[in-house]
């Protein structure tokens, strides 16, 4: 019960923090979007040029950090990794690939929902069916392989990154870019950004809050305790949409979204599918990476170098729409998860081994 | 030698699962399964219990050892 207690109390704060955010400057029904945010740190490094999406999100900073501090003091930082590295980084280009197309990880899918942009309700089942794919290769047997123990200076890569974009961030010197118009250039305070990403990293970490694992364990168990936190951010964004003037339904006109039903969907779907084989939706990749899994930080580091290419090679959507080598990307990318998918399955999975554990 | 359920490195839902397979096949008795790190230790134990088994957990090092019975 305290566990489900715990969830919905992660899951509302989200919520909360998202609709604060966004009335304090962040763009609309972005309060929080790991994915968003992730690519305008690629952009505030000058990894792509798109000039409307560069800046060094102080939310990411935060959930590392404050998953990090919370994991140490919890002892449950450990730095780990090793499994499948390679693949970890392709997936996390592709779960970019599919945000980009959609405009919006999970979690701002979500928010764009609970602040009555209904392309999110088109891209909601996509994501279900992304989630559905994974699902049907974990029970054939998918593995990306076990994580070893590492030295810790892989652990603590991860943070040590994150601090080091913080005091970017804080003395902004000339080769940082910083976005002066668009979503890029809108921004509440640092002090809210950076304290509602280390809260968020907080209860995060305890919580194990997913929005992948949400529609995961549902499909696969039966078991909806991580789908009470993507409920609750939903319900608690929803109600202060509505009270603070914030919920604006309908297909036209929503921020920084595109009408454009079809590639909603299957960018949405890329999304779901490489979320489930990489483990994690965006947001818990960067909880994973505060608790020392070098693992997360590569799909981390495949996150942003996606969005690199999305914007440099002009793939990613726009409130235009999405282009037409946008759209071949969306299937390629598609293609490529099942490719990978199919590639990594284990046939000869077997629950039960004999017991090696004493000799080692 | 006894059998284990090897859960360690594996990340979730590998270990549930894997636990949840080996459950099923032995009806009752008692599963020995070994994970490496705290989530897969919470989401077992909180599958083993759902399904009506009693978990019981021993820290070896970094290693967690549940002994699931029914």
């Amino acid at each position: 019960m305290r566990d489900r207690l715990s969830i919905i109390f992660a899951g509302a704060v989200v919520g909360l923090l998202a609709v604060i955010l966004v009335l304090q400057g962040n763009p609309a029904n972005m309060g929080f979007c790991v994915a968003c945010f992730i690519r305008d740190i690629a952009g505030g490094l000058g990894l792509h040029r798109a000039g409307v999406v560069q800046f060094l999100r102080p939310e990411i900073i935060g959930l590392v950090l404050g998953a990090f501090v919370t994991a140490l003091y919890v002892r449950e930082f450990k730095s780990t990794g090793g499994s499948s590295p390679l693949m970890r980084f392709l997936l996390g280009m592709l779960m970019m690939t599919g945000a980009l197309i959609f405009l919006g990880c999970p979690l701002r899918m979500i928010l764009r929902l609970a602040g009555g942009d209904w392309n999110a309700l088109v891209a909601l089942p996509g994501y279900v069916l992304g989630v559905w794919f994974g699902t049907l290769f974990l029970k054939k047997g998918f593995t990306l392989g076990r994580s070893q123990v590492q030295t810790a200076v892989n652990g603590y890569a991860g943070p040590f990154i994150a601090a080091v974009l913080l005091i970017l961030l804080v003395t902004a010197p000339a080769f940082i870019f910083f976005s002066e118009e668009g979503p890029g250039s809108m921004a509440a305070p640092l002090f809210l950004t950076l304290g509602a990403g280390l809260l968020v990293g907080i209860l995060a970490q305890r919580t194990r809050l997913c929005t992948m694992g949400a529609i995961r364990d549902l499909i696969l168990f039966k078991d909806y305790h991580l789908f009470l936190g993507f409920a609750a951010i939903f319900v608690v964004a929803l109600v202060g949409n509505l009270f603070t003037g914030q919920f604006i339904p309908g297909f036209e006109d929503q921020p920084v979204a595109h009408v454009s039903s079809l590639w909603n969907f299957l960018g949405m779907t890329v999304v779901g599918f490489a979320a489930v084989l990489a483990g994690g939706c965006p947001m818990r990749q960067l909880i994973l990476t505060g608790e020392g899994q070098s693992d997360a930080l590569l799909t981390v580091f495949g996150m942003g170098t996606g969005a690199a290419f999305m914007h440099n090679f002009g793939l990613a959507g726009s409130p235009a729409g999405v282009s037409p080598a946008g759209q071949w990307i969306a299937i390629i990318s598609l293609a490529l998860l099942f490719i990978i998918g199919i590639s990594n399955v284990n046939l000869h999975r077997k629950a039960k081994t004999k017991d090696y554990s004493k000799a080692s | 030698m006894s059998e284990l359920v090897d859960c360690r490195g594996l990340s979730c839902p590998e270990p549930v699962m894997l636990a949840r397979q080996a459950l099923q096949e032995t009806g009752n008795g008692t599963v020995q399964v070994v994970v490496s790190n705290a989530v897969a230790l919470d989401n077992v134990t909180r599958a083993a219990n759902q399904m009506g088994w009693q978990v019981s957990v021993e820290e070896e090092g970094e290693e967690f050892k549940l002994s699931i019975k029914k």
